[in-house]
């Protein structure tokens, strides 16, 4: 244990941080230019004048697992217990685009979400639960425009208004070649599918959020907190440049970007990342971009707090490290929030790890009276200069991301994955050099921990999705299918938008193994160069 | 002692690699030969790569619940091929009960969270070193 006078003094970044922060620190800082009252520009405050008296955020659980029976059970639990919006994780079949007979598929189906295969499985997924007036947030990147388009015909077939219906797909096919990697198609062709989608909603479902830019797996990865706020915000903006270059008017899209940020452990640190994020994108859009709407100025931001610092070791530790991330993002002001539960470094969690987990964010909104004061650490000397510094530090990373042509260009180069994958490489070496302390993992251990009860997934759910494709594909019209497919690929030849044409293939019960092939045979695939 | 050869390898389809590429820079810097194979690579494609390079080690990051499926199956395809002397081991997210029956098939480095990188380093060292003698006294080679 490093005694208490060496004490590391950094973030969990990496940040030096000093004793003490006075006047001084902030003396460049200037109150109507650089934050401003809540619901004025640059929004560094908050987004809405009344902060959580308003509204408060929407407590957002992420589940999925199984069939979509399983998945539809667990979300009408969810519900039942005071979950104000839907949160869908899929399968890696799903994410990846493969039927459950392909052989990549074999043991995955139904293990780190629900597998959902054609639109049969959306309908049951959403059984008993009303699309018009619940909000659904879908994880879901390479196949988002397919999954989103089998939500809307089940919208559509519970009588519900396209024009009213609100949620929103990840849809952020940048961060998957950062961190994530569930990539299917080489990066412009991906591009070229998520600006469809951009103009599409513009014109058909206009409260749909269609992009969510993610900074959570690429801090997951291994980035720093200004790292993540650096590549996702760039990100941002190679989304609303591939928009403008479509031709879209900025405002006419610039409004549904959402965004998603990670919660970590670093509790001053990240309380500032998420009102820098704020700061910096209100800058973007207006200067960078010329948007003239308030609306595509402000950042609008889901959180989860940090899988990655959760452990396997002494797991009810982990309630505690989720209650104070979650408490940081609340005071940053997000607009929704997941709270992880307390035994999934072991596995997916189990009802009762959920619903705890649920309970957390109920606590903190309800016991703790952190939801009267908006922006409560506005004007704290500390928090003002790190949201001056992780700003600054993320504006330096677009000047070098922008001198390489983009973030498209920077990520076929293999520059933000470097960066990432080097302060993973630190972070580990810190902690292993108990630099940096984990309780219960390298200081505190218990020997003879008793083992929590964890949710095992076996394979009948594979096998039940594969009884219930082969039954599919019996009973659909397959000639019909086989049309929409050849459209789909003929369309993606060309520059026809995409969105209307997978709306054709889903209604005729396409799976998203044959929509996401027709895409591959006109632009293959894209394959990472493997370096350490 | 010959420099240990390692293959890291991230099969199935999930793309979450830090933990494969903190590890094969750790195996890196303690001074053993590490091929990194990159994503979604097949049982055949691991165990072909793990005979072009020689290894001695074939290291597996799994996070997604596929073990049950992929770890029989690269011990299979290893017997197949006569590679039995290769040591596989697992680092990932494994759930207690399937740890005696991946011991069973003959894995018996499973890493679980949390796991320091060094102990890696050891556990690897020391069997490869066993095996090597073991192979000596026994004549074989390969």
């Amino acid at each position: 244990m490093p005694s208490s006078t060496a004490r590391s003094c950094a973030t969990v970044s990496g940040r030096h941080i000093d004793e003490l922060y006075t006047e001084e620190s902030v003396s460049s800082l200037d109150y109507a230019r650089d934050l401003a009252d809540p619901g004025q520009f640059p929004y560094t405050r908050g987004i809405h004048p009344t902060g959580y008296r308003g509204k408060l955020w929407t407590m957002r659980q992420f589940a999925g697992f199984g069939t979509p029976e399983d998945t539809n059970e667990r979300y009408k639990q969810l519900l039942k217990a005071g979950g104000t919006g839907l949160s869908v994780a899929f399968d890696l079949p799903t994410l990846m685009g493969r039927d459950p007979d392909h052989d990549l598929s074999r043991g995955e189906v139904g293990k780190c979400g629900v597998n959902v295969t054609s639109l049969a499985d959306m309908e049951m997924l959403f059984d008993g639960i009303d699309l018009g007036t619940i909000t659904t947030s879908m994880t879901i990147n390479s196949p988002a425009s397919m999954i989103f388009a089998m939500y809307l015909v089940v919208a559509e077939q519970q009588g519900a208004d396209w024009r009213t219906l609100s949620g929103t797909i990840q849809n952020d096919i940048l961060k998957e070649f950062i961190a994530q990697k569930e990539f299917i198609y080489p990066p412009r062709a991906s591009m070229r599918l998520i600006t469809d989608v951009f103009a599409f909603c513009a014109e058909r479902v206009p409260k749909w959020n269609t992009i969510s830019v993610s900074g959570y797996h690429i801090r997951e990865a291994g980035a720093t907190a200004a790292q993540e706020l650096a590549f996702t915000l760039r990100d941002g903006i190679e989304y609303v440049q591939y928009g403008v270059d479509a031709g879209l008017d900025v405002d006419a899209f610039a409004p549904r970007i959402s965004f998603f940020f990670n919660s970590h452990s670093d509790f001053f640190e990240e309380i500032a990342k998420f009102r820098a994020a704020r700061r910096i994108w209100a800058r973007v859009m207006r200067d960078r971009f010329g948007a003239r709407s308030p609306r595509s100025w402000q950042l609008r931001f889901h959180a989860q707090t940090a899988g990655v610092s959760l452990t396997a070791q002494q797991p009810y530790n982990n309630v505690v490290r989720t209650a104070l991330q979650a408490m940081a993002a609340v005071l940053g002001g997000t607009q929704s929030l997941h709270t992880n539960a307390l035994d999934e470094a072991l596995a997916l969690p189990t009802a009762e790890a959920a619903r705890l987990a649920l309970r957390t964010q109920q606590i903190i909104a309800h016991e703790t009276g952190v939801t009267d004061v908006v922006d409560p650490f506005g004007g704290s000397y500390f928090v003002e200069r790190l949201t001056s510094d992780l700003e600054a530090e993320a504006l330096e990373y677009f000047r070098t991301i922008d001198a390489m042509g983009g973030m498209v260009e920077a990520i076929e180069r293999g520059f933000p994955q470097r960066e990432i994958a080097e302060s993973a490489y630190r972070f580990q070496q810190a902690v292993e050099a108990r630099e940096r302390v984990i309780v219960g993992v390298n200081e505190f251990i218990t020997e003879d921990e008793p083992p929590v009860g964890i949710l095992y997934i076996d394979e009948s759910a594979g096998e039940k999705q594969l009884a219930k494709l082969d039954a599919l594909r019996g009973r659909r019209n397959n000639v019909q299918v086989r049309h929409a497919l050849d459209r789909l690929r003929t369309g993606a030849t060309g520059t026809d938008n995409t969105m209307p044409l997978l709306l054709d293939a889903v209604r005729a019960y396409a799976t998203i193994g044959e929509m996401c092939d027709a895409l591959r045979d006109v632009w293959g695939e894209y394959v990472e160069e493997a370096v350490i | 002692m010959p420099t240990i050869r390692v293959v890291i390898a991230k099969p199935g389809l999930d793309g979450h690699d830090r933990g494969a590429k903190v590890i094969a820079r750790a195996l890196r810097d303690a001074g053993m030969e590490v091929i990194y194979t990159g994503l979604r690579q097949t049982p055949e494609q691991i165990v072909a790569a793990a005979l072009q390079e020689d290894a001695d080690v074939i290291g597996l990051s799994i996070l997604s619940g596929a073990h049950m499926h992929i770890c029989p199956r690269i011990m299979e395809l290893l017997r197949e091929r006569g590679m039995d002397d290769v040591m596989v081991v697992v680092g990932g997210i494994i759930p207690d009960v399937d740890i005696p029956k991946l011991n069973a098939i003959g894995i018996t480095g499973i890493f679980l969270p949390g796991t320091p990188m060094q102990a890696v380093v050891e556990f690897i060292t020391r069997h490869a070193r066993d095996r090597a003698a073991l192979s000596e006294s026994s004549g074989a080679n390969r």
